[in-house]
C-alpha cells in the first residue's frame, strides 16, 4: 500500500488524500496516516516542483565534473562539493582510480571555469579534473517507484512474453 | 625596507592563491604553482595546451599582477601574449621572461 501511495504522489504530489484514497480503494484517513508516517521516517523527504529550466527562461549551463582524488581525501572533497550551491549532485565511483562525479550548474563557461579553478582544484586531495559541458539533454528523470529496477525487469519480461513493447506501468504496478 | 631585501613577489602563497594549470575550461592538469619559482619550473614541463590556454585568456598576467603582485612581470607577459607565440616557442619565451625576472628579483639575496 505504501508503495502505491508513493507512486501516486510521484505522479502528482498535489493530489488530495481523498483522491489518492479513491484511486487505491482505501479511506483518505489511511492515506493520510501512511503519508505522515513516511514523512516522519524520511521516506518522503520533501515535496517540490520539477521545473523545465529552458521554458523558465534560464540560460545556465550544466557540466559533469569527474574529479580524480587521493583516496584519503575523497570524502572530504565530496563533502566540500556538497556545500557549494553550484553543485547539484555528487557521487563517488571506483574504477581504476577513485573518482568523484559531480553535476554542476553555472551562468556561463567562464563562471564554470572560475568555480572549478578557485573552489575545486585547490581542495586538498584533488589530483586532476575532467569536465564535460552538457550540450543537449535527452532524458532527465527523478528516481521513481515506477522506475524501480525490479519492476522494470518485470516489465521487460512481460513485454517479451507478450511480444510487444508497450509499457503499461500503471497496470503492471497494480498487479505487483 | 625589508621588502627590498626579500621581494614580496617571491613569497610562497597559500593553497587557495596558487596558480592551477588547466588545458581547457574545467580541465585541471593536476599541476599548480604556489610561488614564482615554482611557476617558472612548471612552465618547463606542463602540457603545452595549458600554456596556450592560460596565456591567451590573460590568466598568467592576471595572477602575476593581482596575486604575485609583480607589475613588471605582468607587463612582460602581456607583451609576450601580443606576439602570439605557440607551442615550444611559447614555452621557451615564457620561461625566458619569467626566469629573467626571477633572476632580477633574486640578485643579492643569497
Amino acid at each position: 500500500m505504501d508503495l502505491k501511495i508513493l507512486e501516486a504522489l510521484q505522479e502528482d504530489a498535489t493530489r488530495t488524500y481523498m483522491a489518492i484514497g479513491k484511486s487505491l480503494g482505501v479511506a483518505h484517513s489511511t492515506v493520510f496516516d501512511r503519508i505522515k508516517r513516511m514523512e516522519q521516517y524520511g521516506i518522503i523527504k520533501k515535496y517540490t516542483a520539477i521545473i523545465d529550466a529552458e521554458k523558465a527562461g534560464t540560460k545556465n549551463i550544466v557540466a559533469i565534473m569527474t574529479i580524480y582524488t587521493d583516496p584519503k581525501e575523497s570524502e572530504k572533497v565530496a563533502e566540500k562539493l556538497c556545500n557549494a550551491p553550484e553543485v547539484l549532485e555528487v557521487y563517488t565511483s571506483l574504477s581504476e582510480e577513485l573518482q568523484i562525479i559531480a553535476k554542476v550548474i553555472a551562468e556561463n563557461q567562464e563562471s564554470l571555469h572560475m568555480f572549478i579553478a578557485n573552489s575545486v582544484a585547490p581542495l586538498p586531495g584533488v589530483l586532476r579534473i575532467r569536465t564535460s559541458i552538457v550540450t543537449r539533454k535527452f532524458k532527465e528523470t527523478q528516481f521513481s517507484i515506477v522506475n524501480d529496477p525490479k519492476k522494470l525487469t518485470f516489465i521487460k519480461e512481460t513485454n517479451n512474453k507478450n511480444g510487444g513493447n508497450k509499457r503499461e506501468r500503471r497496470d503492471l504496478s497494480k498487479k505487483s | 625596507m625589508r621588502e627590498e631585501i626579500y621581494p614580496k613577489s617571491l613569497r610562497t602563497l597559500p593553497r587557495e592563491k596558487a596558480f592551477y594549470f588547466f588545458t581547457s575550461i574545467g580541465n585541471y592538469t593536476g599541476e599548480s604553482a604556489s610561488s614564482l619559482k615554482e611557476f617558472m619550473e612548471k612552465i618547463n614541463h606542463v602540457n603545452i595546451k595549458s600554456l596556450e590556454f592560460h596565456l591567451y585568456r590573460g590568466d598568467f598576467e592576471k595572477w602575476i599582477n593581482e596575486v604575485v603582485e609583480d607589475k613588471k612581470l605582468a607587463e612582460d607577459i602581456s607583451k609576450l601574449q601580443k606576439a602570439n607565440p605557440l607551442g615550444d616557442q611559447l614555452r621557451n619565451q615564457l620561461h625566458m621572461v619569467v626566469s629573467k625576472r626571477y633572476q632580477q628579483l633574486t640578485i643579492g639575496l643569497v
